[in-house]
């Protein structure tokens, strides 16, 4: 069970380019869809701990399913087998092919993913709505959030934070009411 | 041994000051290795930036990489990256542990409950910004679309829609 976690979280690493947040969609299809071992629920509990928490999103979010999965040994496991990958990659140009930087056919390669990742994480947003219980305040929420960070360049954490306080406060003062009626 | 503690300390650094990941890490990476240590010039930086886009991985583990490697070889490429994961893991264990106690506790539940659309609201952001940068021309949007296509309704793996954009670059490019 361990060595398989290294070996997906390595699998996951070794072909998420255009940063971290394109490592999310991967682990999905890997962890949610394929081999079913954490829900879409919990996925999305560890995406909001890992985006309020300071380090690298896919980073965090590694180290936290890994430990919901398989405890401390499970959470060493994901992340190393997530950052593996581009430390030995980093270094091995670092080493050799620093010069080779600006290369003709590596650049049309990129060309071609780097409108592919857009469509990866496109493609995670649409799952997770999906998969989750919609309502319009959610929706609501969810597109509050994507024009304050677009637009008005809100920081993440600071929007987490309120969505964890706004939710903490309706839900206290509807419990109230409840029992209230009792 | 001076050289590696002050790499260790500044990757500790970037990695326990920096949220929202990715390119909000730029300007403390930035900051540290150019501005105060002068380590690299800012031709260098953005060098090394394109190489980061272009290796799997985020990108604070790969500058952490290859700004160790260049100041002091493998053992400090090694230091370096610990320094930039090592806040992270803390962190992580001391949420993942409290939130283990505190499980049936309903404010915990309350908590995810007004944070998840905050997470899809946060991943539409980045699919924009990542948009505004990666998408140049209607080849690019075609791309997106297509592959947009097979990936969410007909299950097309990531890696391999990964692979396939990359021949896809070469062909149209």
């Amino acid at each position: 069970m361990i060595f398989d976690l290294f070996k997906t979280f390595f699998k996951i690493g070794a072909f998420t380019f255009g940063g971290g947040y394109a490592m999310l969609p991967i682990i999905q299809k890997e962890l949610v869809d394929n081999k079913k071992i954490i829900s879409n629920i919990e996925f999305m509990n560890a995406i909001a701990l890992a985006q309020a928490s300071p380090g690298p999103v896919a980073v965090n979010t590694s180290i936290y399913v890994g430990y919901r999965i398989c405890g401390l040994k499970g959470a060493l496991a994901c992340l190393l087998g997530a950052i593996l990958p581009s430390f030995l990659i980093i270094l091995i140009i670092a080493m050799f092919f620093f010069q080779y930087r600006s290369n003709p056919l590596i650049e049309k390669i990129f060309m071609g993913i780097r409108p592919a990742v857009v469509a990866l994480i496109l493609s995670a947003v649409y799952s997770m709505w999906k998969n989750s219980r919609k309502t319009y305040i959610k929706l609501f929420a969810s597109i509050v959030t994507l024009l304050m960070i677009v637009f008005l360049n809100v920081s993440p954490v600071i929007i987490v934070i309120a969505g964890a306080l706004i939710s903490v406060v309706y839900h206290r003062v509807l419990h109230e009411d409840m029992e209230n009626e009792h | 041994m001076n050289a590696l503690f002050q790499l260790f300390i500044s990757f500790f650094k970037i990695g326990a000051f920096s949220f929202g990941g990715g390119y909000a890490m730029l300007p403390l990476i930035e900051e540290e290795v150019i501005h105060t240590h002068k380590w690299i010039t800012s031709a260098e930086y953005i060098d090394i930036l394109a190489i980061a886009e272009m290796t799997p991985g985020p990108i604070a583990i790969n500058s952490a990489t290859f700004l160790g490697y260049r100041v002091y070889g493998v053992l400090g490429s090694m230091v370096a990256t610990l320094g930039v994961i090592l806040p992270s893991f803390i962190v992580m264990s001391i949420i993942f542990i409290s939130m283990y106690r505190f499980k049936n506790s309903p404010y915990v539940d309350w908590v995810f409950k007004g944070i998840r659309p905050v997470v899809i609201g946060l991943i539409g952001a980045a699919a924009v910004s990542v948009g505004r940068t990666s998408l140049v021309d209607l080849k690019g949007i075609l791309i997106a679309i297509t592959l947009f296509y097979f990936v969410t309704f007909k299950k097309l793996n990531p890696i391999l829609a990964i692979v396939i954009s990359g021949v896809v670059g070469i062909i149209l490019y």
